[in-house]
């Protein structure tokens, strides 16, 4: 332990992220051969909530009950949010809610890695957002800094004295990761149990993670086939080309289908875009805009 | 106006006077001493609920995850502000009128920095871990994130903590000699004789102490405005609406002053009446004080102004939500509160009869710190009910019993310590005060030979 000590760890900190000022991902800097992402048809999405109780299940979150619920001290890492057009100031029912299932969206360039005092939070190589349970003090920073309140903190001591998992509810518990004690944050991990459990049975079989062999359990739950998660390192992987399809980069802090809207014909239909990419956390993400009336008449529009 | 002091007080009368305030206090400190310890465990009482239940208890919820413990905290480090003012700056101005009521100031920044460092404990999930913060050598080659601005709030405010209390000490050395050559015998004598460090008053060592104290003085002052700037950092570091301001380091320290310098006025009050120091802290001064405290209030509206018009012309949508919200939001009513207390009710220090009036002025003084409380509040809070996400606008989240207790207990433990301060080290610095008495005499004197030598 000694300044040199420091002075060398430090540089290997904060390795780089694929942005650092490129319009491209340079995959040959990228530290590994993986980068897990996601991306979410919004047009497909029911609201089922099948996929937040998925998660609950193969996560150990803690259900907290009613009353904590009424505080807002919900611990759902995956929540379905509803909207409602809104008209002259009234709420109307556009054909519909309208639902977006929110996660942690592993920013690249993530807003709570950089603000937590003891560098709990960090990205690992294969470009998750980690949260290190035994280093949190629980200053709660990193959640007032993220952009999309994704981030959720043990109010209480769950596993203990709030007997969250009356006998013999523990014995549903998964036993690939832990329960988490109070005091500290946790959040979405793309469910890393099961994407280290592939990662390494490819290493001793010699061959690399084929894609759709690493399913999280919100994506293996939805009934509707709208969540797809992926290498996207891998331009033959499922998420990799539907991020292609809708001109979607992880670099871009703009959309394709914002930017050339009626102006170029071929973008026209696109829907593919990543929430608050303007505040450039550069999420891993990628949502499918749900087609509206109002959408519909953008396309017929520009193809006039 | 009226002399600051008189000018004909016998140098022993000071040292009797002030010893006195060692001595026998009116009854009133042991009330507002047992009080403070009430209002203290109350505090305690919510803190070891907090600790074995978990922070759920305070009722915080997703987006609002900072509540007031971390409002008050930037309060008290605010607090601590003026302390270094009156001591270093003015003492680099030779303002003298400053010298009888340094010393509490600077015991004020003192406890109010200790009083802040509760709360960072107080808001932690897991205070047990607090260490991991500190850049400690460990086996295991891990340091803390030297790129958050929370670590670097720690380091500020232990700089700070650390180097008032050396400041604090170095300014007594001479009053302790003189406590220890007047008390009567026992544990105090003893004491005194160990922190006097042996001053005898001679030539050589008022040489030293002279440099020394100028020397803390002059490391003090860039202290004092760094710690609140990093204390801003926290909020204009981060990408949140309504914090992501670049004015808010000098709006901090403004502020900072601003609270300071009313808490000054609060405390100068209730000394003057406890230990009986009519002579010394006199009204001359306190009009003194509540000029600068005005001065103060006007520099703190004023950036006030100009965090309102950036954000106005930034064309910053989201964070120009925020402001509107601040202004026609749930919390409204806290906010216009604050733009009254804190920019309104300081008019009423214009007033020149009011300046020296006692009761009016103690009222003005708790109104200011009440609207600087709440500006720190208003700084937290709204932004976490209208951020970037809309999900969260909906999350609204009132804090429980639990958190105004803890911010309720901080008040009487910072009387606590004050207090106890006051009877241990003399509260006014009574070789300041005998300097200042002969400088005015000669000036006097002077003026008075010289329009003698017209004639």
């Amino acid at each position: 332990m000694s300044v040199s000590n420091l002075l060398e760890n430090w540089s290997k900190f904060r390795h780089n992220h694929p942005v650092e000022d490129k319009d491209h991902v340079d995959w040959e800097a990228y530290p590994s051969d993986i980068k897990w992402a996601m991306a979410i048809d919004l047009d497909a999405c029911t609201g089922c909530n099948a996929c937040s109780v998925a998660c609950y299940a193969e996560n150990n979150l803690p259900v907290v009950g009613k009353e904590k619920y009424s505080h807002g001290q919900e611990m759902h890492w995956m929540r379905i949010e509803r909207y409602w057009g809104e008209e002259n100031g009234e709420f109307v029912a556009d054909q519909g809610a309208q639902f977006l299932p929110m996660m942690c969206q592993h920013c690249e360039a993530a807003p709570c890695e950089t603000v937590c005092p003891v560098g709990a939070t960090n990205h690992t190589e294969d470009g998750l957002n980690s949260q290190i349970y035994n280093r949190c003090i629980g200053s709660r920073y990193c959640s007032a800094n993220c952009p999309f309140k994704v981030r959720y903190f043990n109010w209480y001591n769950y596993p203990e004295q709030e007997n969250a998992w009356p006998a013999p509810m523990e014995q549903q518990l998964n036993p690939d990761l832990t329960v988490r004690t109070k005091g500290v944050m946790e959040k979405c991990t793309f469910c890393k149990q099961r994407t280290y459990a592939a990662r390494n049975t490819a290493r001793t079989e010699g061959r690399e993670v084929a894609d759709g062999e690493v399913q999280t359990a919100c994506q293996q739950a939805c009934p509707t086939g709208a969540i797809s998660f992926g290498n996207l390192h891998d331009p033959q992987s499922r998420v990799a080309k539907q991020w292609a399809q809708q001109g979607v980069d992880i670099t871009k802090e703009k959309q394709d289908k914002d930017v050339k809207k009626g102006e170029d014909e071929q973008k026209a239909g696109l829907r593919g875009y990543r929430i608050l990419e303007d505040l450039r956390p550069y999420p891993s993400v990628m949502y499918l805009e749900r087609v509206r009336e109002s959408a519909l008449e953008r396309v017929r529009g520009s193809a006039e | 106006m009226g002399k600051d002091i008189r000018e004909d007080i016998a140098w022993a009368k000071i040292n009797r006077d002030v010893m006195k305030s060692l001595e026998n206090p009116r009854r009133l400190y042991w009330v507002i001493l047992f009080a403070a310890m009430m209002v203290f465990s109350v505090g305690v009482g919510c803190e070891i609920y907090q600790y074995s239940t978990g922070m759920g208890v305070a009722n915080m919820n997703n987006p609002h995850m900072w509540g007031l413990y971390i409002a008050t905290f930037i309060f008290w480090i605010g607090m601590s502000h003026s302390g270094t003012l009156l001591s270093a700056i003015l003492h680099l101005m030779h303002a003298d009128w400053r010298k009888p009521i340094y010393r509490f100031a600077e015991a004020m920044t003192t406890f109010s920095l200790m009083t802040a460092g509760l709360f960072v404990a107080v808001h932690l999930g897991r205070v047990w871990q607090i260490y991991y913060s500190l850049p400690y050598p460990n086996e295991r080659g891990i340091w803390p994130n030297f790129q958050s601005p929370l670590l670097w709030d720690a380091m500020a405010i232990f700089t700070y903590l650390s180097s008032s209390v050396i400041f604090l000490y170095i300014g007594s050395i001479p009053d302790f000699a003189i406590a220890r050559d007047n008390i009567h015998p026992g544990w105090r004598k003893k004491l005194y004789s160990i922190l006097a460090l042996g001053w005898e008053g001679t030539d050589r060592q008022w040489r030293n102490f002279r440099v020394t104290y100028l020397t803390v003085a002059c490391f003090l002052i860039p202290l004092a405005v760094s710690v609140h700037s990093i204390v801003a950092s926290d909020f204009a570091m981060s990408q949140q609406p309504g914090w992501h301001v670049t004015s808010f380091p000098p709006y901090f320290v403004a502020g900072a002053l601003y609270s300071g310098c009313a808490a000054i006025i609060t405390l100068f009050i209730i000394l003057r009446y406890v230990f009986k120091f009519e002579e010394y802290m006199t009204l001359p001064i306190l009009r003194k004080t509540v000029r600068l405290t005005f001065a103060i209030a006007m520099v703190w509206t004023y950036l006030n102004c100009i965090e309102f018009a950036s954000v106005w012309y930034s064309h910053d949508q989201v964070a120009k939500d925020v402001l509107i919200q601040k202004a026609t939001g749930p919390y409204a009513p806290f906010w216009w509160a604050m733009i009254f207390c804190g920019s309104v009710v300081p008019f009423a220090m214009m007033v020149k009869k009011w300046q020296v009036n006692i009761p009016i002025m103690f009222a003005v003084s708790l109104l200011l710190n009440v609207g600087m409380w709440l500006e720190r509040w208003m700084i937290v809070a709204p932004t976490y009910s209208h951020g970037y996400y809309p999900w969260t606008w909906d999350h609204d989240q009132w804090p429980s019993m639990i958190q105004w207790g803890i911010v309720f207990g901080s008040f009487g433990w910072f009387t606590l310590l004050f207090m106890v301060f006051c009877k241990i080290v003399p509260s006014v610095s009574m070789y300041e005060v005998k300097e200042m008495v002969y400088h005015r005499s000669q000036a006097t004197k002077k003026k008075q030979l010289g329009v003698e030598g017209a004639h």
